[in-house]
């Protein structure tokens, strides 16, 4: 079977720098690691081959060129190779351009029989790349997967974490499957997977190596733009009282809820 | 109205033999937009054995768009896709909206790349743009940290708006407006996938996007069986149970229940927070909900920052007198 998996590298850390002008997110000087979310989505990857034969495991994604850290990442846990797709003319993409890179490349490979990537990147928060992906491949979404019930060469069994409870749907494969947290408990990399992650070797594609129509590409290429960044106020001051007596504290907190009309 | 008039969309979802709720929301965001852009403002429902669409006129919709067959009954997306995907190309909207649950952000990405145009995610505000008249839509990113507006150069103008960011309307019994059935032939319902069945989650009623008021509790909880004060404070209060990532690691609560970065952002009138710090990914899921309350034993920690009322102390001893206090009140 060949799976790949559809990674993010995303700012490490809360802060983040916004370019005012273009609305876009300032990726360099900052610490960059794999998406949190995206960790779920290369172990149920990496357990699948470790149970079916004759697997082969890809790690992809779009960055600027230091975003092959995060493929290494991926390739440190049990992935068998990476591509990152890295060009100047992908800049500022929104999903539908980031999408229309990702599906390019997947059609490149040749295509896989199963596509993971996780519920959303912790930096844009969209979660729609991976359904627009397969839709442009033209091959089905199963978003929300927290458990693969059944997995055979020719379909997948999954259940998706839904309002309310959880929904079981089978499709044949070829499908991406976009994982929750809840499926698993990723792995930590250990010394040999570390090792043998930093001596592979990523491959680097650009939009010619992809076919890419110029046009679809980047911000030119993105029908959505961003017109205004601006960074709201969290912090509210509101009244924080100590208990010492906490019969008293519970009645300024009944106090408080009822000024509020909720009791 | 002929045809030549301008039409807001918005999808209404039918689950369970009924009209989700946050689909009224939507009607309430629409009918500004729609008025501002002196559109209609049109639901677009599709079923199996659709009743009571009445009440989306009540709450603000001109006209219904009703695709009603058994093939619809549960989501198989790639039909959903391609029924909305045909409708859309018919009718062009200028714009179309949809709840921001796992059923809109898994058919609205696939129906924005059939129509080639753009799709913003989960945003808390929309407004028509006076002068080009297009789409205002804007959204927090990065744990809301950071808000961006954002526009779309294409039609229609998609957006997944945020459950609960807008109240829906005042029903209005008396309003009306114009039924479409709309039919298709066979092929449109022949999918790739086989719905085997839904397993229902007997630890929360209503989901926690969706609820009105979360009472959540963290690391300071301590073990599982104190999360009872919890459940019986959310019934109290009609409320649902939240949790902090901490609690979930610990196997306390179930992960649908987590609220964060890697959990669930929620948005209810009320929320309480005992015992959670409030890590910047707690507060990422959070902060935008409007009445905060927290009860934490650390005078320093973060939450106290995003609250509007807070108790510095032991939520573990704090909970059983609010417990009992909110009984008394009953009785």
């Amino acid at each position: 079977m060949k799976i790949a998996v559809l990674i993010k590298q995303v700012p490490a850390t809360d802060k983040v720098k916004m370019d005012e002008k273009t609305g876009t997110m300032v990726r360099s000087e900052m610490e960059a690691e794999l998406n949190p979310l995206d960790m779920y989505a290369v172990e149920e990857a990496v357990r699948i081959k470790e149970r079916m034969e004759d697997t082969t495991l890809t790690a992809i994604t779009m960055g600027p060129p230091g975003a092959s850290d995060a493929i290494k990442d991926a390739l440190s846990i049990g992935c068998d190779d990476g591509y990152l797709l890295t060009d100047r003319k992908f800049a500022g993409a929104d999903t539908w351009a980031t999408a229309y890179v990702l599906s390019q490349s997947i059609k490149k490979l040749g295509g896989f029989d199963l596509i993971f990537c996780g519920e959303r990147a912790t930096d844009g928060e969209t979660g729609q790349v991976g359904s627009s992906v397969a839709t442009q491949l033209g091959i089905p979404p199963l978003t929300y997967v927290s458990e693969i019930v059944d997995l055979t060469q020719n379909h997948i069994r999954v259940k998706r974490a839904i309002e309310g409870g959880h929904e079981i749907i089978e499709v044949k494969l070829p499908a991406l499957v976009s994982v929750v947290k809840e499926i698993n408990e990723p792995r930590i990399p250990n010394l040999a997977g570390k090792m043998k992650a930093k001596s592979a070797k990523v491959v680097i594609m650009d939009a010619d190596t992809i076919d890419a129509d110029p046009s679809k590409l980047g911000l030119k290429g993105s029908p959505t733009r961003v017109v205004k960044v601006f960074y709201p106020k969290l912090t509210r001051g509101g009244k924080i009282i100590k208990a010492k007596d906490p019969e008293n504290a519970v009645n300024e907190l009944l106090t408080f809820l009822r000024s509020k009309e909720i009791i | 109205m002929g045809q030549n008039s301008k039409e807001v969309w918005t999808l209404a979802e039918f689950r369970g033999g009924m009209i989700n709720p946050v689909s009224y929301e939507l009607l309430a965001w629409g009918r500004t937009l729609a008025d501002d852009l002196e559109a209609e403002l049109a639901s677009v429902i599709l079923g199996d054995e659709i009743t009571s669409v009445e009440t989306l006129f009540h709450e603000g919709a001109d006209i219904v768009y009703i695709v009603d067959h058994k093939g619809l009954a549960n989501f198989l997306p790639d039909v959903h896709s391609n029924v909305l995907t045909s409708l859309a190309k018919e009718h062009k909207p200028e714009i179309i909206l949809a709840s921001a649950t796992t059923y809109g952000r898994t058919v609205m990405p696939m129906l924005s790349t059939k129509l080639e145009t753009g799709l913003t995610a989960d945003c808390t505000k929309l407004e028509i743009d006076p002068e080009s008249k297009l789409l205002l839509q804007t959204r927090p990113a990065v744990g809301g940290n950071v808000m961006a507006t954002i526009k779309t150069q294409t039609k229609p103008q998609m957006a997944t708006v945020r459950p609960r960011s807008k109240k829906p309307l005042k029903p209005d019994q008396t309003r009306s407006g114009r039924i479409l059935y709309k039919e298709f032939s066979p092929q449109f319902f022949e999918s790739k996938y086989t719905w085997i069945g839904f397993e229902k989650d007997e630890s929360s009623d209503s989901p926690i996007q969706e609820a009105d008021i979360v009472i959540a509790g963290g690391r300071g909880m301590k073990d599982e069986n104190n999360f009872d004060l919890l459940y019986k404070i959310a019934k109290k209060l009609n409320g649902v149970v939240g949790a902090s990532r901490t609690a979930v690691d610990m196997g306390w609560i179930p992960y649908s229940h987590q609220v964060g970065l890697s959990g669930k952002t929620v948005s209810p009138h009320l929320y309480m927070a005992f015992g959670i710090s409030g890590a910047v990914q707690h507060i990422a899921g959070m902060s935008s909900s409007d009445i905060v309350v927290a009860v934490n034993t650390d005078p320093d920690a973060a939450i106290f920052d995003v609250a509007d009322f807070g108790i510095v102390g032991d939520a573990l001893e704090i909970l059983p007198i609010f417990l009992k206090k909110l009984g008394e009140k009953d009785g």
